[in-house]
């Protein structure tokens, strides 16, 4: 058959459909309690045919989504387990056990790494390790409070109201979000290493003799460079190009 | 052996089992989910351009260099993406936006309440369905809801900014005694990188009310605003 034939065969057989007017009434108006969830029809109180409503099988909506979905990775702040969880079967069982009630066990863990990042500049520094330790830092966190709440309670916050930022030196606000543009290596950091002051470890030159007093382990050294912050949604910039 | 030589194998010594590839954030992750597909970059949550809306990020599978890693990178269908929004200060989520794909578009679901809380979820499709074909290097889609929530997936540049190479050498000893470089000479690793990026903004009433800060008392730490505890997480199908 030519291809025209065939097409106007099918919307013939189509449009017949479109005709047939099923309904669950007698020519008197009568309700006739005959829909089933086989006949063909969209009665009784089916959302469609023969599916939904009280008594049929609920409607497939085209896509299945049916499935049980198991956590393989999970993230609230940043730099979290990455910097604080040492080896690699520690960083595993952190991503998949649960915000809070699994993580308290994970505290240890991460004050011995606190620590050991220290141990390796008192080295380096000529410092008995016992004399050079995590200091408590510009929240006034000592070290088994700071880690217990990375280790414990690794949510971020963010705020409804007023500004959402993790911390911006210019305004002071902090932990009430994460923007695309906060420095949170440079935060975390400063956490870690900076002492009461934020400034413990900032490589600064102090006594003038041209040489930093210190390393430099409260900054990486890297800012935000070009990206582009004013962006409207999606709010991230095309991706870059070769 | 020279000082330097000294520190730099004791300092391996003591940091010896921490991954060379670690890295802030959680960009490059554990070995377990490092390169696979459920393997979480970074998460974001702040202001929308709308006051009263907050808007969530979490990027995929990075970083992509561009090009044809780029443009091959996929989400996969059986990674569900699931925000998680705790409203009542318990670290237990009260409501979900879930994300998955199927085919050429995303599917967000929520903000629900689940129907199970913790490390295993089910989609909940009674919960909103919303759908926004993913997005190319080159060509963007978005889509609005009737509530007022926007959507997008797919690629976009990594925001993400971190001197990665001199921290390996920290956290491996060889930079000893000497720390991070200074601005101008330190190296941004992810300026010229991507990530498959999911960004969703929501009206802050569909997200309840906030509450009070956890981080107030702890410490030296007061006055901080109510705020949400949020968290992202990537689940495979069984």
């Amino acid at each position: 058959m030519k291809t025209y034939k065939f097409r106007i065969l099918i919307l013939a057989v189509c449009a017949s459909f479109l005709f047939v007017q099923c309904s669950n009434e007698d020519e008197n108006g009568n309700v006739i309690n005959q829909e089933t969830c086989d006949d063909g029809i969209q009665n009784g109180d089916e959302t469609d045919v023969d599916c939904g409503g009280s008594t049929c099988e609920p409607c497939a909506v085209g896509i299945d989504f049916s499935g049980t979905y198991v956590q393989e990775d999970v993230m609230g702040r940043p730099a979290v387990n990455t910097v604080f969880s040492g080896s690699d079967l520690v960083k595993n069982d952190f991503n998949t056990a649960f915000v809070v009630s699994d993580r308290a066990s994970f505290q240890p863990t991460f004050e011995t790494t606190l620590e050991a990042y220290h141990d390796v500049y008192a080295i380096a520094l000529g410092i008995p390790v016992d004399d050079l330790n995590y200091e408590t830092n510009i929240l006034g966190l000592d070290a088994p409070t700071f880690t217990t709440v990375l280790a414990q309670f690794d949510a971020l916050q963010v705020a409804p109201s007023g500004q959402t930022t993790y911390f911006d030196p210019t305004t002071g606000i902090a932990l009430t979000g994460r923007t695309l543009g906060d420095d949170v290596i440079d935060i975390s950091l400063t956490l870690m290493f900076g002492g009461t002051t934020g400034t413990r470890f900032d490589g600064a030159d102090n006594d003038g003799d041209g040489t930093p007093d210190t390393p430099q382990l409260t900054s990486d050294g890297v800012g935000p460079g070009d990206r582009d912050f004013s962006l409207p949604f999606p709010y991230m910039e095309t991706p870059n190009q070769e | 052996m020279k000082k330097t030589k000294i520190y730099a194998v004791i300092g391996g010594m003591i940091l010896a089992g921490f991954s060379v590839f670690m890295i802030a954030a959680d960009h490059i992750d554990a070995p377990a989910v490092a390169g696979t597909t459920t393997d979480i970059a970074d998460f974001y949550a702040f202001e929308g351009d709308g006051a009263n809306n907050t808007v969530f990020i979490a990027t995929l599978q990075g970083p992509l260099t561009p090009g044809t890693v780029t443009d091959n990178a996929t989400f996969d269908e059986d990674v569900l993406v699931e925000f998680n929004i705790d409203n009542t200060g318990d670290f237990v989520e009260d409501l979900v936006i879930q994300v998955i794909r199927r085919g050429d578009s995303m599917y967000f679901f929520g903000p629900a309440a689940p129907t199970q809380t913790g490390l295993s979820s089910t989609i909940e499709t009674f919960g909103g369905q919303n759908e926004v074909r993913i997005s190319t290097s080159t060509d963007v889609f978005t889509e609005t809801s009737d509530n007022g929530m926007r959507f997008f997936a797919g690629p976009r540049r990594d925001y993400f900014y971190f001197d990665f190479n001199r921290f390996n050498e920290i956290v491996s000893g060889t930079a000893a005694p000497d720390g991070f470089f200074p601005a101008g000479t330190a190296e941004d690793f992810f300026e010229d990188l991507n990530v498959l990026s999911i960004v969703v903004e929501v009206p802050n009433a569909l997200l309840g009310t906030a509450p009070p800060h956890v981080a107030n008392g702890i410490g030296g730490v007061t006055g901080l605003p109510n705020a949400y505890n949020v968290w992202v997480s990537a689940k495979r199908k069984q």
